[in-house]
Formats: structure tokens, sequence, C-alpha cells
């Protein structure tokens, strides 16, 4: 990849307009094809993020947001395989791009930050040179202004220090640098779009605090898109512009961050918010939602969260199509909560 | 062993996190033990391998009844047959399809019960020194402290010496026998099982299972054997498999420079120097044959334990 | 720490309590010393002179972040480590010095429920054997009655007694964790101590498990330790919290109080950064700076370096803990 493709995709996504959204998927299915059987990790997943738009995408573990994150990089390796459906970078169908396409795209125009920082980061190369290169792959550019600017990004997540930082080893900082120093190398390039895989599970409370706020004006002043892949809706609720909610490899809800906090449809997001502790009065039983996650594998037809969902009725065994009821809401159920959303 | 035969659930990169992702959604509903038997037989050079050794183990052991003589009953050996090239006809009107030795007994009869000693050498040999070498390595790691110091800088030591020297050292000190080679085997050998348990003891001893054992008031004892030891067999299945083919093949050594079994207890390697002297004559079958023998045995059980690293070791798997 | 306003005479008692690791030099190590080399032994104050009494039925929170020896106290008072100074009684015995029946009473009376459902199970263990072997071994029950006495268990805890013979892989993280509260209940505890026993499990299923602590402490009139790092589930189900940084004990108070007006400025920082759902979009700047490291804290008070108030006494002296409030102690300097 060389600075005038860089250039040639800025200009595309002017000629494409500033409104179109940097990331489109429509109708994504990624299935992992093991001995015991298809596990449907991503069904039908459709959702759009906008340049300088934080979007939670929410969900707990075998929900598939993980997986819809690494299809979005091209990451899925057999069993795995995009079996179907459309993931538009700017325009681009990156389903159906090339290896070379993708790996020119990744950590240049898409970012990904993980949530062990030693996934990006090699154990026995320097910070600097780590940075460097990660600049030096992409665009040309000599080592002393790549440097310059590795420096500059290492500031920008606010890191102390940071010409100290940049002649350590990953190993010689504590966990909360190291996650930032992968944060700033996402950034490097000036990512159109970050996938961001609770980057902030292993953190500490205070740590997590300095790393949501750097990460959320960061979007906001460099345009980056970015999704925000979190079990934890308290994150994303002062984090994201708006959140999707993902149970059993389905988005099931999708909106602005206030209306689902606040005005939850679907009766997954109703039951999980219900259950968190500030939301119910102290020492008392919580809401809690009966049932165990369910297993992919002889997942039965129609609604996945039917067994566990107070309003299942005989509806509930064909599958819900995503509708949107209210402007900007989707959702995916037969009984959504309208008569509470309506107040 | 080609890690891409082994088809295990992984996502991107083998990344960690998805796979814990799928594993909790249920994908990994078949038992540890089923998922190991189908890992394992997924390559086809390790089930080759593992046919060879059983077909190995059974002729060894069924050898009275499939030999047509016993090689060591001298009332069933002919001086007449001796040095007769392969498909020979013996005295006693059977074919010796792999010819016959010096003093003429049937090659065929006599691979199969050198077999029968070769393996039992190695196989008492390698459980008396897992026995060992798995109580000292689940103390050291136990204990910690001097005890693990102590023990683990005599293991050091004793790893510093090749297996063979050692073994050259104390039967020659100890003299002939198989009781003697068996010592001697057991001592070149339990260090590498020591280091073993101890390195899976450490991990598994830092568990929260143990501390919660710990806090129910159970016994040390209990703890380290009823507990920790039953996590730290997989390894230890490994490297026993490939040491029993180092201890089979330091036996033959031994025995092929003399200093091994006598003459009274032919293992391969007995028979091996027994034939030596007639390869420059051109008599190459004597010691070939179960030269050849020797060599399947010990590459299949080295194959068949590289599999068993391979599918049971976790960092392997991607 | 003044004692805590209970009539009932405190059921666990940690008095003066520390625990130091050394990390010693090896041979290496020891023989670059003596060549010159500035090589010290490395020394962590994981916990620094706690003071804490829990009264028969209490709940009480344990909060901090990494490095503030939270779990470490946790342990100390399961029994799993020994304290390097100071005590912990049971009923008002220092349980190092007990011995035969009565040190299986306070071993038993004491149990710890981990935080990671998958490696505090045996994974070569049968769930039957997990929960039954030391009521067995210790002869709380015959081996004849354990088939029933685990059905019995199992049930208290939410779970299908016909599971029994499975091991531990074949159940989610939910079920684990019921089996690991189901293995504690087993010798019949008094006390529970609590190692961020929901972390690890998804959100659905953590208001399951919090609810089976709440019904279990009604049940069997259960005292916890409850240690947690997130706040919400501390402050819904703690009568009484205990806010720890870097070893030593900042601020501890009654629930309601601690949650309504946080003394200490690390416990208002700790309070005011924890995400929570009715907090949308703040522009808030959060306390800077890394957790220091315990092998060498800053002098004085700990948290002086990150402490927006900090004044030339927070790195000289050590601020002592200091009732502010009836129930209510913290160690600032600014409540001088």
């Amino acid at each position: 990849m060389t600075a005038v493709d860089g250039t040639m995709e800025k200009l595309e996504g002017q000629l494409n307009g500033e409104d179109a959204p940097t990331l489109v998927v429509e109708n994504l299915k990624t299935h992992f094809f093991t001995r015991i059987g298809a596990v449907k990790a991503v069904d039908d997943v459709s959702f759009s993020v906008q340049a300088g738009e934080i979007l939670g995408l929410a969900g707990e573990s075998g929900s598939g947001k993980s997986i819809t994150g690494f299809s979005i990089l091209g990451l899925i390796d057999p069993p795995g395989r995009v079996v179907s459906g459309a993931i538009r970078f700017k325009g681009e169908d990156l389903v159906t791009a090339s290896p070379e396409r993708l790996r020119g795209l990744r950590g240049n125009r898409i970012a990904m930050i993980f949530q062990d920082p030693m996934m990006t980061l090699n154990p026995v190369l320097r910070v600097d040179t780590q940075m460097i290169e990660a600049i030096q792959a992409h665009r040309k550019m000599d080592r002393k202004a790549a440097r310059q600017r590795a420096y500059d990004a290492l500031e920008m997540v606010g890191i102390p220090s940071p010409g100290e930082r940049l002649n350590a080893y990953p190993h010689q900082l504590s966990g909360g640098m190291r996650q930032r120093v992968a944060i700033a190398i996402a950034f490097l390039n000036e990512p159109d779009l970050i996938i961001a895989d609770e980057p902030t599970t292993a953190l500490d409370v205070t740590i997590q605090a300095q790393i949501l706020h750097e990460a959320q004006a960061l979007c906001k002043r460099t345009g980056t898109a970015m999704i925000w892949i979190t079990h934890d809706l308290a994150v994303v609720a002062g984090l994201a512009d708006r959140i999707a909610v993902m149970y059993a490899g389905r988005i099931v809800e999708t909106g602005e961050t206030d209306d689902v906090i606040d005005r939850p449809l679907h009766p997954y997001s109703v039951g999980l918010l219900g259950s968190v502790p500030s939301a119910n009065k102290r020492g008392e039983r919580l809401n809690q939602i009966p049932g165990m996650t369910p297993n992919l594998i002889g997942l039965p037809p129609g609604c996945a969260f039917k067994a566990r969902c107070p309003r299942a009725s005989e509806l509930c065994n064909t599958t819900p199509d995503v509708s949107e009821l209210i402007p900007g809401r989707k959702i995916r159920c037969h009984h959504p909560h309208l008569e509470e959303a309506a107040q | 062993m080609s890690s891409e035969a082994t088809s295990n659930i992984t996502g991107a990169d083998g990344d960690p996190q998805i796979a814990a992702e799928l594993a909790e959604t249920g994908l990994i509903v078949e038992t540890p033990f089923k998922r190991f038997v189908s890992e394992f037989l997924e390559s086809r050079v390790a089930m080759g391998a593992l046919l060879t050794l059983a077909a190995i183990v059974l002729a060894a052991i069924l050898a009275p009844f499939i030999t047509p003589q016993n090689p060591y009953d001298l009332g069933q050996v002919d001086i007449m047959d001796g040095r007769l090239p392969p498909g020979s006809e013996a005295f006693a009107e059977y074919t010796m399809w792999l010819g016959s030795d010096g003093a003429g007994r049937d090659l065929f009869s006599a691979i199969l019960y050198g077999l029968r000693i070769s393996l039992a050498v190695g196989v008492t040999s390698g459980l008396i020194a897992i026995a060992i070498g798995m109580s000292v390595g689940l103390l050291a790691a136990y204990v910690g402290g001097r005890v693990e110091a102590f023990i683990m800088r005599i293991v050091d030591l004793q790893l510093s010496f090749p297996a063979a020297l050692v073994a050259l050292m104390l039967v020659a000190l100890l003299g002939k026998g198989i009781d003697k080679i068996i010592l001697a085997l057991v001592v070149a050998q339990w260090a590498y099982y020591a280091r073993t348990v101890r390195g899976s003891a450490l991990v598994e001893r830092s568990k929260e299972y143990v501390e919660a054992a710990a806090s129910l008031g159970l016994s040390h004892a209990r703890i380290m054997f009823r507990h920790i030891l039953p996590n730290c067999l997989a390894p230890l299945i490994v490297v026993g498999t490939i040491q029993t083919a180092h201890a089979i093949a330091l036996e033959a050594t031994l025995s092929f420079l003399g200093v091994g079994l006598p003459q009274t207890e032919p293992s391969l390697g007995v028979l091996i120097a027994n034939g030596f002297e007639y390869m420059l004559s051109g008599k190459y079958w004597i010691s070939v044959f179960p030269g050849v023998a020797l060599l399947i045995t010990i590459v299949s059980i080295n194959l068949v334990g590289d599999q068993l690293r391979d599918v049971l070791n976790p960092r392997l798997k991607r | 720490m003044t004692d805590h306003a209970t009539s009932a005479a405190p059921l666990i008692e940690i008095k003066g309590v520390s625990k130091r690791f050394v990390k010693r030099l090896d041979f290496a190590g020891k023989l670059a010393r003596r060549l010159g080399a500035g090589l010290e032994e490395e020394t962590v104050h994981a916990v620094d002179g706690v003071d804490l009494s829990i009264a028969q039925g209490e709940v009480v929170g344990l909060v901090g972040e990494s490095g503030c020896g939270k779990s470490t106290l946790g342990r100390m008072v399961a029994g799993i480590m020994p304290p390097s100074d100071g005590a912990i009684l049971y009923k008002g015995r220092d349980i190092a010095s007990l011995s035969g029946d009565d040190k299986l009473e306070a071993t038993f009376a004491v149990q710890m429920i981990f935080q990671d459902p998958f490696s505090s199970l045996n994974p070569r263990m049968r769930v039957e054997d997990i929960i039954g072997e030391a009521p067995v071994v210790h002869g709380l029950v015959s081996s004849r009655n354990k088939s029933d006495y685990v059905d019995e268990v199992l049930t208290k805890v939410g779970l299908d007694p016909e599971l029994k013979r499975r091991y531990p892989h074949q159940f989610s993280g939910g079920q684990r964790q019921r089996i690991g509260i189901a293995r504690a209940l087993a010798v019949k505890p008094k006390f529970l101590v609590c190692d961020e026993a929901i972390a690890a499990l998804d959100v659905s299923i953590q208001a399951q498990v919090i609810n089976l602590f709440m019904d279990l402490r009604e049940e069997f009139d259960l005292t916890y330790l409850f240690i947690s790092h997130d706040l919400s589930v501390v402050e819904h189900i703690s009568e009484r919290v205990v806010i720890m940084y870097l070893g030593r004990v900042v601020e501890a108070a009654q629930a309601d109080a601690l949650f309504a007006a946080p003394n200490h400025p690390y416990a208002q920082a700790l309070l005011s950064e924890v995400p929570r759902l009715d907090q949308r979009k703040r522009d808030f700047q959060p306390i800077k700076g890394e957790i220091p490291s315990p092998l060498d804290p800053p002098p004085g008070c700990h948290f002086h370096p990150r402490c927006p108030q900090a004044f030339e006494a927070c790195s000289a002296a050590r601020p002592l803990l200091k009732t502010i409030a009836p129930d209510r102690i913290s160690a600032c300097h600014l409540n001088d």
C-alpha cells in the first residue's frame, strides 16, 4: 500500500458523500462448520456506522459479537466462513475483496483493538520499532518522521513522557499503558474504522475510565467510526452514540443509546437492563432472566430467546423479521415492549 | 506432525477469545476423551503407526502360539538348519521366511521372542521410572522451597549426563541380568518424568480448585494424589511413550555392546549382535531383520507419541 | 479500626493482619549481589495492617482495584494462606492457635467462593465427588449417604441432582459457579468469602447468582465477605463497605452512607468512575495516573500522587484511620 492509494481512498470517501456510512453490514452470516454440526455464530446481522460515530455492540458470551468484528476484518479461519451477506466499507465489499486488499486495509484504514493488548504488541520489539513499522507498512515516510508521528500518537492517548515509553519493551509497561499503546497504534494511520473488542474488560475501574475518556475524545476529533464490542451495557451507555444488542448470533435491537437504555423494546434488553443491581431496590432480589445462554448447536427454529422470554407465544416459533416500528429503532421481536416505550 | 490435520475449533489466527466464545456456546459437547480419540485418528500416519504398534505388541504377546518354533527350546532347534537364507525349508518342514541364525533358530520366531523381552524391559523400566519420577516431581512442586531446590538440582545433574552413559556405567558396575538392566534404565530415565510432572504440577497447584481443596481441610496427600496428579497425566503419557521407545533402543544398544542382556535372554539387541559376525560373509539377514523389527517398533512408538503430544498439548492447538 | 457497633459478638475478627510476599534471590542473584550488583530481595506488602470485624449475619463488601490486596485478604480469612503478621479470630479465638476438632470447625465455618468457574472445579472429578468428597472424608456424612446428601445440596443451589454424575466441563459458567457454591455449602459453613464470585459470569447469569447468594443467606443465616471490583453489585447486597487501596483500608462505612457521600478522595474517584447505566456521554476528567506498583508504593498516603487534593502532609506521613462519623472510618489528612 502506498501513499497514493491512501489519498485515492480519501478521495473516494469524499466522492461518496460525507453522509454515506463508513461501514454497512447487510445480512451477514458467518457460520462455523464443525464435526458436531454447523454453528450459526453470526446469523443475518445488519448494521451501519457513520464517520465519528461510536456503535456499542453489546452481547453475552456466544452472542457472536466478536465473530462479527472478526468477519469485518476478514479474519475468519476455517472451519468458519462468511456464508452470505455484504460488508461494505466506504462502498467497497469486503466479503469479496482479495486477501491482499484486506491486508492493505487492516492496520491502515481499518484497525482493531483487542482485549489483550499483547495480541497487537510483539513482546520482543521495542514500542518505537513496532509503531514505526506499522506506519511504514502502509505509507512512505522516513524513520525520523515516523518516529515523531508515533510520539504524537502516544501523547494523544494520554501517555505521560512518551519519549521514554517509545524506548520501552511491552513487558516494561503496565496493563493500562499497554492498552493505550495498542490504541495509539490503532489510531496511527488515522483509520476510518476501529473495531474495539472489549479493550477495557481486563483493566481496573479508574484506568478503564481514563481509556473510555480518551477513546471517545479521539473518535470525535479524528472522525473515526468505531465499533465497541462489550458485554457490559454500562460501559457502552456512557460511551456509545448508538447501541446494538446481540443475542445468539442475531442483533435483537438497535437504537440511540438513550432510547435503548431507558426504553428498551426487546424482552431480552428489558430483562438484561432490569437485572442490573442499580435498577433494583437495595438488598432485594434482582429481576433475573431465567435459564441459560443458549447452545448455538441445535438451536430450535424461531426466536432464540423464546425459551427465556416471559412474552413468548406460539408466534415465536417463527423467526421474527427486523422491523422499524419506531423511527431509528430496529428490533427483531414479535412482542416488543411498545407500550412502555410510548410513555 | 502436521497441525493442519487437526481441524480444531479455532477462530481468527487461533484467537483464544473466539475459541472461548464458541466453547461457551456449548460447541464442545463431546467428552474430552471422545474428542481426544477423534483428533488422534485425524492423522493417517499416526493411525498407521498405532495399528503397526498394536500388531507388534500382539505378535509379541502371542509369540508362543504363532511362531513355528520355540527358539529357546533346544529340542526344537536343529543345528543343521544354521545360517539358512530367507525362504529356506527347515528340517522340521516349515518355511523359514526370514532365514535362520548361526544356531539354527528360525529368525521369525527369534525376533518375536526377542520383541517380548525388549518390550517387557522397556515397559517395566518405564513404569517404575514413572512411579518414582512422578512422586518425586509432585513432591517438589507441592512442597516447594528447599525440598524442591534439592530435588531439582539432582534432576538437573542427572539430565546433564547422556542416558546411555549413565546406563552403561551402571551395568558395568552391576553386571548382566534382566533385573540389573531394568534398574539401569530406571536410573537413566526417572529424571525426565520428575521434570515433566513438576512442570505441570506447578501449573495445577496454582489453580483455584487446589485452594478450594485446602480450604475444605483435605490432607496434603489427598490434594497431591487425588486432585493435582490426575491433571498432570496428559504430559506424562506423552513423555512416557517416547521414553519407552528410548528405553527399548537403549537396552538394544547395551545388549549389542554385550553389557546388557545375557545370551539366555536374547532381546533384539542380542540378536543383532549375534548376527553381526556374519555380516561380512554376506549372511545379512541374521542382523538386518532383527534390526528392522527394532526400527519399526521404535518408529511406530515415536509416531504415536508425537501425535499424542500434538493432541494433548494445548499450546500446540491452533 | 473501631469496633463495629453491633450487639452481637463478631464472628470473624481480623486484627492487624499483614501479608508480605518476598521474592527471594536465586543462586545466580545471590552471587550477583556478592559481586556488587544492586540486587535486593523484593518484598510486596500485599496487605498492610488491616483490622476488620464482621458480625454474625452481616454482609460486608470489600472493594478495590488490582493490587489492593482484597483477594489476598480474602484468602487469609478463608485459611488458604497464613498471614505474615496479625491474627484472624473466629468467634474470638485465633484460628492459627486451634487444633483438632476446633480447628476443623473453624476450617468448615469459613469457605470461599472463587472467581473463575473453570479453574475452581477439578476437571477430572465428577460433580458428586467435588461436592461430596470433603463431607465424607471428614465424617460429616457416611459414604453410604453421600449420594443423597449431594442431591440435597445440589437442590439447594438450584441444580438438578440428576446431573451429579457429570464432569465440570459439561456445565455452563453459571452452573459451574453453582457447583462451587454447593461444594462450600456441603461442609455447612457460617461464613462465605466470595472473591469476585460473579465477575466471570454472563450479565444475564450474574443476577441469578446474586439472588442465590441472598436466598442462601436467608436460609442458612450466612455471613458474607463479598469481594468485588463491581460497585453496583456491592452496593446492592452489602450492609457495610470497606474500600482498600494498595494494601490498606482507606475508608469503611455503612453502604448507604458511603455511596451517598464518599469521604476519601480515592473512594470519591472510584464511585464516580464506575460505568453506570444512568450516566450517559459524560464529559468528566478521570483521575490521573496509574495504580503504583505494590513493590514500591509511594510514601505517606499511597494515593497522594494521583490525588487531586493532595498537599505536603500527604507525602510525609501515613494518614491513620479515624472515626469521622458513627460507624464510619476514613484515612485521609483532609479530615484532620
